[in-house]
C-alpha cells in the first residue's frame, strides 16, 4: 500500500504543475474535452455511428446548458483513462467513476451524481443464490460487513468471480474475498465479465449497481443479481465527474449544474430514465 | 527512479513469467506437430489443398481475431458449450493455447515445407536404393536436413510466438504482459511498467537467439571452421 501511495503522490505532483496551466482560461470560454468510455450501459454507450448516448451524456448536457460551457464529449479506454486526466489530454471524465480516497490523491472531483454500491450477479442456471438480497453492507462499519462477507464466502468459496481490472469492485474483492478461496479473473474490460458470465466461464460478476440493471434488462429470464449491496470503504461514495487537480473553476461550474439539478429533481428523473430506479443523491 | 518500486514490480512481472513460457513452449510443440503433419499431408492432392486452405485462413487473419473466434466466438454456441470440448474452452489457458498452437502450425508448415524442399533429391535416392522403408528415410534422412535447413528461419518463428504470448492477456490470463496492463491500470505508470515488461521479453529473445545459432553451429560444424 505505501509504494502505491507513493506513486499516487508522484502524480499527483506533476498533476499540479500541469492543471496551473489549464486552469488559466475562463470556463465559458474555452471547449470543455470530456472523456468517457462509451461501453459502460446505461451510462454511456456508442451507437453504431459512432454518436455517445446514455445517463451520463445527458448529465453532462444538461449541466453544460445551465451552466452555459461548450462541452466536447470524446471515447477513451478505461486503463490509461485517469492517467489521461492528469497528463492534460482532456478536461475532465464521465464514467462512473466512484471517489475514493486514492483518487482524490490525483484528480479532483465533483459532487456525485450518483449515490454508489455494488452487486453480485449471477446465471439463475447456476443455481448459485446469495443471501441478504438488496440489504445495504456498510464498508466502514465491521458489524454491518463482516457476517455479509461471511455469508457471501459461504456461497461462493471455490467458485470464480470475474471483475474488471482497476475497479472499486476488484479492489474490494482483493481484500475481502481473494484469501477466502474464491477464485478472482479480472478482465481489461467491463463488457468481458457479462460475457463470460452468461456462457458459464465464472460463476459470478460483479459490478455497480448502476451498471448491473442494462445486462439484466436484457437477460431478464436468465440472470439476476443477488446477495447484499456493498458501499463505502474501498467501494468508494458513489459516482463523480472528475477533473484536474487544482481546476477549481470547472469543478465550481460543474457543481454548481449538479445542486441545480438535484433541486429541482431533472437529476432524478435522468435517473429513472436510464435505470429505471433513482440512484442519485436526493440533496447536497 | 524509484528502485525499490522497479525491483518490486520486476518481482511481480517475473510471476507471469511461468505462465508466459510455459504457452509459448507447448503452443511451439505443439505447432510444430501439427505442421509436420500438415507437410505429410501435402503429399496427396486432397490433403495439399486441405493443408493449404488451413494455411491460407491462419497466416490470412490476424492471431488476435483467432483468439477472440475461439475465446468469445465458440463461447456463443450452444452446442460447444453442452459438447465434451467446453472443459477445455471453457478456461482462457486452453483457448490462449489453441489459438497461438493453430496460428504457429500455419507458420512452421510453410517454414518446415522450405527446409523439406531443400533436401536434396540425391540423399533420399541414396537412402532408398541402400534399403531403407519411407518411414526410415524420413526420419534418418529427410527431416534432420530439412529441420537443419529451416533451422534459420524458425528462430523467428520461435521468438514471434514467444512475443505473441502477450495477446492473451486480452483474454483474462494473467502472463507477464496481463500483470503489467493491470499494473498500469492500478498505478498509471505505464512508462516504468511496460519498460520492465519489455526487458523481460528481450532478455528471453536474446536466449532464444543465442540457444539457436548454438544448434546451428553444432549441426553443421563444417559450415563454421571445424574440421571434418
Amino acid at each position: 500500500m505505501f509504494k502505491i501511495t507513493r506513486a499516487l503522490a508522484g502524480a499527483a505532483f506533476s498533476a499540479t504543475l500541469l492543471a496551473v496551466s489549464a486552469a488559466s482560461a475562463d470556463v465559458t470560454d474555452r471547449t470543455i474535452v470530456i472523456a468517457t468510455e462509451g461501453s459502460f450501459p446505461p451510462s454511456n454507450m456508442t451507437r453504431p455511428n459512432g454518436e455517445l448516448y446514455g445517463f451520463e451524456i445527458d448529465l453532462v448536457n444538461e449541466i453544460a446548458e445551465r451552466q452555459g460551457l461548450k462541452v466536447e464529449m470524446i471515447s477513451q479506454a478505461w486503463d490509461g483513462m485517469i492517467q489521461g486526466l492528469i497528463d492534460g489530454k482532456y478536461d475532465a471524465i464521465v464514467d462512473g467513476v466512484s471517489i475514493t480516497e486514492a483518487r482524490k490523491e490525483v484528480v479532483d472531483f465533483t459532487h456525485n451524481y450518483t449515490t454508489g454500491g455494488s452487486t453480485f450477479v449471477v446465471m439463475n442456471a447456476s443455481g448459485i443464490d446469495l443471501p441478504m438480497d438488496g440489504e445495504v453492507a456498510q464498508l466502514d462499519d465491521p458489524e454491518s460487513i463482516g457476517p455479509a462477507v461471511d455469508a457471501v464466502v459461504e456461497v461462493l468459496a471455490g467458485k470464480t468471480v470475474g471483475v474488471q481490472q482497476a475497479t472499486i469492485q476488484s479492489a474490494f474483492l482483493e481484500k475481502y474475498l481473494e484469501d477466502r478461496d474464491v477464485t478472482v479473473r479480472t478482465y481489461p474490460n467491463g463488457p468481458d465479465v457479462y460475457q463470460d458470465l452468461s456462457v458459464g466461464r465464472i460463476d459470478a460478476g460483479i459490478a455497480s449497481v448502476t451498471n448491473v440493471p442494462a445486462f439484466l434488462e436484457k437477460n431478464a429470464d436468465t440472470a439476476s443479481a443477488t446477495g447484499p449491496i456493498f458501499i463505502g470503504g474501498v467501494m468508494g461514495a458513489g459516482s463523480g465527474l472528475a477533473v484536474q487537480k487544482g481546476d477549481a473553476e470547472l469543478q465550481a461550474a460543474l457543481n454548481a449544474g449538479l445542486e441545480s439539478m438535484v433541486a429541482d429533481g431533472t437529476l432524478a428523473e435522468l435517473s429513472k430514465k436510464w435505470f429505471g430506479l433513482v440512484v442519485t443523491p436526493q440533496q447536497y | 527512479m524509484d528502485t525499490v518500486y522497479l525491483l518490486d514490480l520486476f518481482k511481480k512481472l517475473l510471476g507471469g513469467l511461468p505462465l508466459t513460457l510455459n504457452l509459448a513452449v507447448f503452443a511451439l510443440l505443439g505447432g510444430f506437430a501439427i505442421a509436420l503433419l500438415l507437410n505429410l499431408l501435402r503429399t496427396t492432392r486432397i490433403g495439399n489443398a486441405v493443408a493449404g486452405t488451413y494455411i491460407f485462413f491462419f497466416r490470412g487473419t490476424p492471431l488476435l481475431v483467432q483468439l477472440f473466434m475461439i475465446y468469445f466466438g465458440l463461447a456463443q454456441f450452444e452446442f460447444v458449450r453442452s459438447s465434451f470440448l467446453w472443459p477445455l474452452l471453457r478456461e482462457p489457458y486452453w483457448c490462449g493455447l489453441i489459438a497461438l498452437m493453430l496460428n504457429d502450425a500455419a507458420y512452421t508448415a510453410e517454414i518446415l515445407r522450405g527446409g523439406l524442399r531443400a533436401v536434396p533429391r540425391g540423399a533420399q535416392e541414396a537412402a532408398r536404393v541402400s534399403g531403407m522403408s519411407r518411414l526410415q528415410i524420413l526420419r534418418r534422412v529427410t527431416l534432420p536436413i530439412a529441420v537443419r535447413q529451416a533451422l534459420p528461419a524458425y528462430s523467428n518463428e520461435i521468438i514471434s510466438m514467444l512475443k505473441s504470448t502477450a495477446l492473451v492477456s486480452m483474454i483474462s490470463l494473467m502472463d507477464v504482459t496481463g500483470i503489467a496492463r493491470e499494473a498500469v491500470a492500478e498505478t498509471w505508470r505505464a512508462v516504468e511498467i511496460f519498460l520492465c515488461a519489455g526487458l523481460i521479453y528481450l532478455v528471453l529473445s536474446l536466449i532464444i537467439t543465442r540457444a539457436t545459432s548454438w544448434a546451428e553451429r553444432a549441426l553443421s560444424p563444417w559450415q563454421f571452421g571445424a574440421r571434418q
